[in-house]
């Protein structure tokens, strides 16, 4: 195949890519959608093993089959609350991949056109490929330690110490030093000095990160893991990964957006940590009485309710409670009750976590609905049940100087009852008390998510 | 002297890098708030059409530590390539609405 006619189906494939995520645009598009992807890949991959300088066969089809079959087994084995540790993984593995890529045309440059005169890697290549291994090395630990915090194997908490910041901040400047060393000679210790320091950096970065800034924190990961891929693509000189790493960058960048905005904080302040935790969770809490109830009073008032808008959160997700709040939502539709969701774009570990669950669960669609469409129904909702989500529910985010203060919350006080499933009084992840649980129209009920609502199933 | 000739293809690359971004940028904001964690899924799949570096690495007959990475590469991709079409396909396949 000439180098036109590869180009040219590079080009297709990554036409189909947008097409892609264009299809995501609604759930009945987005089917066709991830086959048109699918599709642009096969055609990129066979498009290079057509390649005459692509001999290898055997190899490469083991290689294939055997990372196909683990890909495979564990998308079909996966339990939809874990999906945020699996995109974390998978984020990990791109940046490895990235790494490796760029080693392999960084000793064999002639295999990609890419080597000047005496054989060595060009100079436009090494700067390229330096930014490419950089990118995805961090990726690749970064994730490494989201997965591990998303996993609970690294505690959800921030790690913090004295002078983390410019510890860091060396890392950056070190590394800096060496891609310029590398840029000026094509010497084998500086491209794995870079390589390694930028490990470290990757796990130094994210360490200070608590559990519920994990949505950015993921959001930016998958950024990262397109920037590196471009940085390979415009070392490779290849169109396929530069377009599709740019899609994949702006993707990223767009989401931890969206996710910074639903928490009214800036990237920057994510990024630096330390937000949240048990040293946050400390503060005082008051002892002003609360009114607590059974599962048998719940079933009682939703039961004699016309509207109820069920609000998840994490904890639902923990507790894998999504099927019995779907059965519970189906019992009191049966009782001619108006049964709707309403999702904080934060809720969860990562953007969409809660959706998911609930469309595992069998909910139709068209009953979830975003912040920004539901919010004004709370006024005329019989009841807000609120299962598992804490800080975006609480109202402390209207007052100035508050840690949430100008967060876009669900304003379930508004509802004429509000229903509060959780274990106990304590704080969320933000570390404030939560006004509701001492509201007049406030019932709690304290019991594991599961639990609770299945003892509300069986009440009605 | 002719103009196209005397630009570098890295311009080039870069026009296409730049466009691809603002192409990225307008596509994803349209895409509904339900489908985030898909989105996520499947742009992480896409970007594993790094495994055409690894192909080349590969694809030479002899052993070397190039073609050894380019492998191991091949395999990594991989893992993301089926699992993160796959769990997309199982994910899209639960957005229902009723009736």
């Amino acid at each position: 195949m000439s180098a036109n006619l590869t180009a040219l189906a590079y080009l297709i494939a990554s036409v189909l890519f947008i097409m892609a995520l264009r299809g995501l645009s609604s759930p009945e598009s987005s089917r066709s959608g991830n086959v048109y992807a699918m599709i642009g890949m096969a055609i990129a991959v066979i498009t290079t093993v057509i390649n005459p300088e692509v001999v290898s066969y055997g190899w490469i089809l083991t290689a294939l089959v055997v990372g196909g079959a683990i890909g495979a087994f564990i998308a079909r084995r996966i339990a939809m609350t874990d999906m945020p540790q699996l995109v974390a993984a998978f984020h990990s593995l791109v940046g490895l991949a990235a790494v490796l890529v760029a080693a392999g045309a960084f000793y064999n440059p002639g295999a990609y056109g890419i080597a000047d005169a005496d054989g060595a890697l060009k100079l436009a290549s090494r700067i390229e490929m330096s930014i490419g291994v950089v990118i995805g090395a961090i990726t690749f630990s970064g994730s490494i330690i989201a997965f591990g915090k998303l996993q609970g194997i690294v505690t959800g908490n921030p790690i913090t110490f004295a002078g983390q910041h410019a510890l860091n901040a060396l890392f950056g400047a070190a590394i800096v030093v060496l891609v310029v060393l590398f840029a000026i000679g094509p010497d084998p210790q500086w491209f794995w000095a870079m390589t390694v320091l930028a490990f470290v950096l990757g796990f130094l970065l994210i360490i200070p990160i608590g559990g519920a800034d994990m949505p950015v924190i993921v959001s930016m990961l998958n950024s990262y893991s397109g920037w590196a891929a471009a940085g390979i693509g415009f070392t490779l000189e290849n169109t396929a990964l530069i377009i599709t790493g740019a899609l994949v960058g702006s993707s990223g960048a767009i989401l931890s957006y969206i996710m910074c905005k639903a928490m009214n904080r800036s990237f920057i302040s994510v990024l630096l940590g330390g937000f949240g935790g048990d040293a946050a969770a400390s503060g005082a809490r008051s002892d002003k009485p609360v009114k607590a109830g059974s599962a048998e009073d719940a079933a009682f008032i939703m039961k004699n309710a016309s509207s109820v808008i069920i609000v998840p959160g994490y904890g639902m997700a923990v507790a894998q409670a999504q099927h019995a709040v779907r059965e519970m939502g189906d019992m009191l539709k049966q009782h001619g009750v108006k049964v709707t969701y309403a999702i904080h774009p934060v809720a969860g570990r990562m953007p969409g976590h809660m959706n998911v669950l609930l469309a595992e669960a069998n909910v139709s669609y068209d009953e979830v609905f975003e912040l920004e469409e539901i919010n004004s129904s709370f006024a005329n909702t019989d009841v807000a049940f609120v299962i598992g989500a804490n800080d975006v529910t609480n109202p402390a985010a209207h007052e100035p100087g508050s840690p949430i203060a100008g967060m876009p919350i669900l304003d379930v006080d508004r509802a004429r009852t509000c229903l509060f499933v959780k274990r106990s009084l304590s704080p969320g992840y933000a570390g404030i008390d939560n006004e509701l649980f001492y509201a007049d129209n406030t019932m709690m009920l304290f019991a594991d998510a599961k639990k609770m609502v299945e003892d509300i199933v069986k009440a009605l | 002297m002719d103009v196209a000739s005397s630009i570098d293809p890295f311009i080039y690359r870069l026009a296409i890098f730049v466009l691809a971004i603002f192409v990225g940028y307008y596509v994803v904001w349209s895409v509904t708030a339900a489908l985030h964690t898909p989105l996520m899924s499947v742009t992480n799949a896409i970007s594993s059409v790094i495994i055409v570096g690894a192909l080349i690495a590969a694809g030479p007959v002899e052993m070397s530590f190039s073609k050894i990475l380019g492998i191991v590469a091949i395999g990594l991709a991989a893992v993301n390539i089926f699992g993160g079409f796959l769990v997309t396909q199982r994910m899209l396949a639960m957005y229902k609405k009723k009736q």
